[in-house]
Parts: C-alpha cells; sequence; structure tokens
C-alpha cells in the first residue's frame, strides 16, 4: 500500500514538473537589453584550416578585450556546414549568441529576417563611423536602401593560384590572361600528365560564386534590378555554359572534381597535383597544407580579353566576412563595443594578417603587412574588378536553386552526357521555378 | 494540474479513512470500499500520466506546431516571429500537390524515387537477414563470432559508417573503383557513384548494409521459438530442407515478419541520415529521397510552411499505409488461424 501511494505521489510530482517546464520552455522574441553587461557569446566562422586554428588566433585578442573592458567572451567556432542552420535556429527560437560572423552574401537574406541588429547612422558611430569602411566591403553588407545588417570583417576575393614548378615543365612562361590562354596553357599542362585546373563541382556556394562572375562577363544578371529571379537569359545561360564546358568541352577541369565538396581541389593543388586553382585567400590553407608560398605564383582571375575591370572585366565576387549584432542580445552595448574591438586598425591587421584576407577598414590596409605580391593582387581585384553578388533576399534559395543546377549539369559532363545550350537552359529553368513567386 | 493534486490527497485521506474503518468496524465498509475501486481503477491511469505528458511534450506538440506550420507562409520574413507570419490556409498544399507545377513535380518524383528505393531495400534487408538466420540455425565452430560480426553495421554510429562509404564511393581513390575498375576491370573508366544516377544503387547498397543485420536479428530471435519437434518430424516424413522453410520455417515467423517489414519500411522511407551524408544538401535526382527533398524545401530554400504541409502529406501517407498494412496482414493472419 505504501509503495503504491509513494508511486502515486511520485507520479503526481514528475507530471506536475513536466507541465512546468513545458510551460516555461519558451521565450522572449522581443527586442534587445543590457540585463547582462558583463558576457558576450560570439559565434565565429570557420576561417582558418581547422576550428582549433581559429581559436588559437581568436583567444588571445578576445582575452584583450576582456582586459579593456571587463567583459568576458565566450568563443564557439561554427563549422560552415552548420552555420547558416545554426543561424536560422537562433533566429527562429529567438535564442542565439550576442555577436555573430556571417557569410557576407547572406547579408540580404538574414536582413530580411530582422534578426540582425540594423547598423544606422547612430550605431555606425559608435564604432567609429561608416567611412572607416572600404566601399565595396559596404556593397554587400545588406540590400541596397536599407540599414546595413552587418560590419564588414574580412575582404577576400578570387585569384588565381599556379604552381611555378608545373607550370616551368610545361613551358609556360606566364600565368594566363584570359579564358582562352588559359585552355591553350592546359593542354600543355595536360600533356605532362598533370590535371590543369581544380573546381569543386558539388559545392553549390563555389559554383555560384564562379557562374555569377561568368554571368557579369556576360553582361548578365542572376536577378532584374527590382529584385525578380533571372536564370535563363541568354547571357546567364551562355555563362553557366562557359563554366561547365571547362569540363565538358575544354577538359580543363578533371571529370573527378565534379563530386568535389570538401575541397579536395585545394589538397590537390597543395599536393602539386594539379597546376591551377581558382580560389579566395588561399595563402593561409595551402600553407597548412604544406605548401609554401614560393611554390606558388598568384595572379587576377582570367577574363574574356582584355584585363580586369569593371562592368564585363570583373573577375571577383566580392568575398567576405561581416560582423553582426543579434537584436536579442542582452548585453547590446557590450556587443557594440566587441564590433568595435574587432574593427579596430590594430585588430584588423592581427586577424587578416592571420587569415591571409584583406581588412575592408581603409586604414588597416595601409599596413605594410597587405602590400606583398600575393596581397597586392587580391587588394587590387577588391578595388578594381570585384562585384557584390546581389543583394537580395533571395540570395540564399538562389544560391541553392543554381547552385544544385550547376552541380547536376557537372555530373552530367562528368558522366560524358552532352553538356548543350539547351539543356542548361532546361536546368535554369527548373531552379528558377524553385525560387519563390513573390 | 489542479486535478492531479486533489487526486492524491483524496487517495492518500481515503486511504487512511479505509485503513482505520478496516480495523475498527467491519460493516461500514460500504463507501470506502467503492473510493478503493475507483483507486484501483485510476490508479494506472495516475501512473501512466509521466508517460503521458512526456509523450505529449515529445511528440505530440512538435507534431501539432508542424501542422500548424504547414497552413502558415513561414517564410525568411516571419521566422522571427511565428505569431505574425499570415496565415495561408490550404495553399501550401496546394503548392505541394499540384504535380504540374515544379514544386509538386519535384515532390512526386522524390516521392516514387523513395518508394522505389523503400520496396528494394526493405526487400533485400529481409531477404538477406533471413537466410543468414536461416543458415546460422545450426551449430558450428564459429557461429557466435559470425553472428557478432554481422551485427557490427548494425552497431556502428550511422555517421562514421556512411562517411566510410562515401570515402569508399570516390570516384578517383574510392576502393569501390579500384576494385571494380582497377582490378577486376569490369567497367570501361572508373565511375561516379555520389551524382549522377549511380547515386541510386549507391544509396541501396549501403541502405541494405546498414538494415540487414536487424532482420536477421529480430528473424534470428523468431526462429528460437520454432519448436525442434515440427522440423525433426517433417524431416521422418521426408521434407527437404526447403521444403521445411516453405511449409515450417515462414509460417512460424509469419507474425515476426509482420512486425519486421513494417518497422523497416518505416525507417527506410523516413531515413534521413544515410541519404543527407552521402549526399549532403543537395541529393542528385536519381537519389533524391523525400526526408532530404522536404528538408531542402524548408531550410535551404528557408521555407517552412512547405516544408511542413510536405511533412503533414508525408504522414498522413504512412499513417494509410500502415493502417491498411496493419488491416490486411492481421485479418490474414485470422483467417489462417481458423
Amino acid at each position: 500500500m505504501r509503495s503504491i501511494r509513494a508511486a502515486a505521489v511520485g507520479a503526481v510530482t514528475m507530471s506536475l514538473a513536466l507541465a512546468a517546464s513545458a510551460c516555461g520552455g519558451g521565450s522572449s522574441t522581443g527586442g534587445g537589453s543590457n540585463d547582462s553587461p558583463k558576457t558576450l557569446t560570439y559565434w565565429a566562422s570557420n576561417q582558418g584550416a581547422s576550428i582549433e586554428v581559429d581559436k588559437k588566433v581568436l583567444q588571445p585578442e578576445l582575452d584583450k578585450f576582456e582586459k579593456q573592458t571587463g567583459i568576458k567572451v565566450k568563443l564557439e567556432v561554427v563549422p560552415w556546414s552548420d552555420l547558416l542552420n545554426r543561424i536560422l535556429t537562433a533566429t527562429t527560437s529567438g535564442q542565439g549568441p550576442d555577436v555573430l560572423n556571417i557569410g557576407n552574401t547572406w547579408s540580404a537574406s538574414l536582413q530580411a529576417t530582422g534578426a540582425l541588429l540594423p547598423w544606422d547612422a547612430k550605431n555606425f558611430e559608435k564604432i567609429g563611423g561608416k567611412d572607416r569602411f572600404v566601399d565595396s566591403a559596404l556593397g554587400s553588407t545588406g540590400a541596397e536602401g536599407k540599414d546595413p545588417a552587418a560590419v564588414p570583417l574580412y575582404s577576400m576575393a578570387y585569384a588565381l593560384y599556379y604552381n611555378k614548378q608545373i607550370f616551368a615543365d610545361a613551358g609556360i612562361a606566364k600565368p594566363p590572361v584570359t579564358w582562352d590562354e588559359l585552355i591553350a596553357d592546359g593542354k600543355k599542362i595536360s600533356a605532362k600528365g598533370k590535371s590543369v585546373l581544380g573546381a569543386e563541382g558539388s559545392n553549390l556556394s563555389e559554383n555560384i560564386h564562379h557562374v555569377f562572375v561568368f554571368g557579369k562577363q556576360h553582361g548578365a544578371d542572376f536577378f532584374t534590378p527590382d529584385g525578380k529571379a533571372d536564370f535563363t537569359s541568354d547571357g546567364v545561360v551562355a555563362a553557366v555554359k562557359q563554366y561547365v564546358d571547362l569540363m565538358a568541352k575544354d577538359k580543363v577541369i578533371p571529370t573527378g572534381n565534379a563530386e568535389y565538396a570538401q575541397n579536395q581541389s585545394v589538397s590537390d593543388f597543395a599536393k602539386g597535383k594539379q597546376a591551377m586553382l581558382l580560389w579566395q585567400s588561399a595563402a593561409a590553407n595551402l600553407k597548412s597544407q604544406g605548401m609554401s608560398e614560393d611554390q606558388y605564383g598568384i595572379a587576377p582571375v582570367p577574363v574574356q580579353s582584355g584585363t580586369p575591370g569593371t562592368g564585363n572585366q570583373v573577375n571577383s565576387m566580392v568575398a567576405g566576412i561581416n560582423l553582426a549584432v543579434f537584436k536579442n542580445s542582452h548585453n547590446l552595448d557590450g556587443a557594440t563595443k566587441f564590433v568595435k574591438f574587432m574593427t579596430s586598425d590594430e585588430e584588423q591587421k592581427v586577424l587578416n594578417t592571420a587569415y591571409s584576407s584583406i581588412p575592408p577598414v581603409k586604414a588597416a590596409q595601409e599596413d605594410s603587412a597587405f602590400t606583398s605580391p600575393s596581397n597586392a593582387v587580391l587588394k587590387d581585384t577588391l578595388a578594381k574588378s570585384a562585384s557584390a553578388l546581389p543583394q537580395v533576399a533571395d540570395e540564399s534559395q538562389f544560391e541553392t536553386a543554381v547552385g544544385t543546377a550547376v552541380k547536376e549539369l557537372f555530373a552530367d559532363a562528368a558522366a560524358g552526357r552532352p553538356v548543350t545550350t539547351e539543356s542548361v537552359k532546361a536546368k535554369l529553368q527548373k531552379a528558377q521555378q524553385q525560387m519563390p513567386t513573390k | 494540474m489542479s486535478t492531479g493534486t486533489n487526486m492524491t490527497t483524496t487517495t492518500a485521506s481515503a486511504d487512511t479513512g479505509e485503513r482505520t474503518v478496516r480495523k475498527n468496524s467491519p460493516g461500514a465498509a460500504r463507501s470506502p470500499r467503492r473510493t478503493g475501486r475507483i483507486r484501483r481503477i485510476g490508479l494506472p491511469y495516475l501512473l501512466l500520466l509521466p508517460a503521458l505528458l512526456l509523450e505529449l511534450l515529445v511528440h505530440l506538440v512538435p507534431m501539432v506546431i508542424g501542422i500548424v506550420m504547414s497552413f502558415k507562409e513561414l517564410t525568411q520574413f516571419y521566422i522571427r516571429d511565428w505569431g505574425t507570419a499570415p496565415w495561408s490556409g490550404f495553399d501550401n498544399y496546394k503548392v505541394s500537390l499540384d504535380f504540374n507545377a515544379p514544386v509538386g513535380d519535384a515532390l512526386l518524383h522524390s516521392f516514387l524515387v523513395t518508394v522505389g528505393f523503400t520496396l528494394l531495400s526493405v526487400g533485400l534487408c529481409w531477404l538477406i537477414g533471413t537466410a543468414a538466420a536461416v543458415f546460422m540455425q545450426d551449430t558450428f565452430r564459429g557461429r557466435g563470432l559470425l553472428r557478432a560480426l554481422f551485427l557490427v553495421p548494425y552497431a556502428l554510429p550511422v555517421y562514421a559508417a556512411v562517411i566510410t562509404w562515401v570515402f569508399m564511393f570516390q570516384h578517383d581513390n574510392g576502393l569501390v573503383n579500384h576494385v571494380l575498375h582497377d582490378q577486376l576491370h569490369l567497367t570501361d573508366k572508373p565511375s561516379f557513384w555520389l551524382i549522377g544516377d549511380n547515386s541510386f544503387v549507391a544509396l541501396l547498397v549501403v541502405s541494405v548494409w546498414k538494415g540487414w543485420p536487424f532482420a536477421f536479428l529480430i528473424v534470428m530471435a523468431g526462429l528460437q521459438n520454432i519448436p525442434k519437434e515440427l522440423y525433426e518430424a517433417a524431416a521422418l516424413d521426408g521434407a527437404g530442407m526447403l521444403q521445411q522453410i516453405r511449409r515450417i520455417t515462414l509460417p512460424s515467423l509469419r507474425p515476426v515478419n509482420q512486425v519486421l517489414i513494417l518497422v523497416l519500411f518505416l525507417w527506410t522511407f523516413n531515413d534521413f541520415n544515410t541519404p543527407y551524408v552521402l549526399f549532403g544538401k543537395a541529393a542528385p535526382e536519381a537519389a533524391d529521397l523525400i526526408s532530404v527533398h522536404i528538408y531542402q524545401a524548408s531550410f535551404v530554400t528557408w521555407n517552412f510552411g512547405t516544408g511542413s504541409a510536405m511533412s503533414v502529406l508525408l504522414l498522413l501517407f504512412l499513417l494509410v499505409v500502415t493502417g491498411v498494412y496493419l488491416l490486411l496482414t492481421s485479418r490474414g493472419r485470422k483467417t489462417a488461424d481458423v
């Protein structure tokens, strides 16, 4: 009897506890506050060769910040494969970090959710003003005409990395300037038994970055000026076809690369199996894989003809990382202070040197650390011939839909199926139909 | 909540009451007996209550929220505050079921791929599992070791197992191509397994590899319950091995198989981990399983309303299949018993 009673009491107690915890689970999705001024949570993106490397780079700086302000920053380095999902989940639940890194191409999409603190003139004033940042970097911080959703933290650009030894063996004197030259050089390199150019055919974002630039070179955009998807124009079709043809017709990208999605092409290049690589700020990555800086050269990404510039001569996207503040933060003042710290001239030098990126802060860019020949190419590209990906709310859907289309076209090319203007157009048509209609 | 508390107090006081009554005046036992009965009937429910609430919390509440979401236009503009997302009626369902439009068409394609994949995978898992279990019935040296070995794929963590397959299926350096192409020369050139049409085969292989040990385990357990005498009698009557399997083993395994097939079907149909680890966020068309498809429809395109609508449709389909299956198989068993 007694034990049954105990069981009954236990059952009721547990039910009560459950009911109570279920009721208490929710949280407010209201605005931010300054309730906990002594701590901050920071989600950093994975910039170095590994998450451990990132922690080693960032922790000393965070300690410095704590010494200056007394605010303790809890660091979490989130891998790229998880970052966007984590941000979406944080947005949905209202439980997120105070400060976070975002890929700059996501700025407009995340801005549309309203989860990030808008950087109006007042907020910019707190970190030293908008003028401190380079214009091209500010172009990737949110939709035009709206207050930026984030501030630039690291800037990167695509460049052509080439293996000096393979080039010398194949008798190539200087890196190719146009795509035709690259294809011609490719024949000489193939003859020496090396693969020519790396690509990440199954990595949707990489695909997007490249076809976007090819689109520019064909005078085509993936979105109309009023933000509607426009994937099937002749220019876009020609652009996508030209990129996939590097594998299908010109045979400079090995068919095996069609299934690459984990930066295998960087490893192939670092191991000396492959002559060229189109990558953004790869120096630190290559170094960690054992390729020293004198083994490779850096040149601007090829164009159709002439030299890189604006308009049809664009040869890179504006790649980079932005720093955003979560609107729900319980330490808005501290978060702003942290952004100020991270974008200060001194920290910009330290961090961008560690990640072989270019500071988006004008004053820091002047530093001698960023005038080496390799950085000069990247800096030049960013300043003169880089263009920002469409800053529209549907950008993230665009990456998925068109990125998948390119992945499927690469799969066709790898299987030896013909890639024609019609087949490219059909895939892009399908991608366009998957975009939200509004 | 408050009823729960009241109930304890009533039970407790009734309990003490009864005890005094029983001791002092056995004649007045009528009404305490009734409370005793209530208690006897009520107690099981009371004990079930925590489980019921947990079930509500873990299963039903998310399901209901999912259903509610499917009637909302839950895109990136509203996820921060779901309350403000406009109701969209049956729009999400219309979009999902309009097979002439791209979204519905892709869903239908994915559904058909999943049905084909599930039938093949469950069939092969069952066949291999049963065959292995039957062969392992007789005792021989090393049987225990083999049994344990067979269960390894089932015991391995999914991610570790599938990522190993990803490496083996790689085009350039994968073990599969090395064996098929470099050593056996079965193909003219190395095949792609993780992209293109072959991806279906790759997915099926991994799924069967991962699933059959479970069938093996369950059938093996079922076989222990078949009396040896049946086989001895059959052998005396001159039945061969195949006939014994057909006339004794399979009919005796019927109830086990009924549950086994259903469970395998539900697991395989809903499997998310295997295709996701194999192919990542964008599965090749030939292996576009519905769970990953729905994930992509909601997470990658940030349209959680449509994703939820698709999930609800999937839930309805699985409910119908399960219901019909149980109805048919249990009716069949009843007639067999008669």
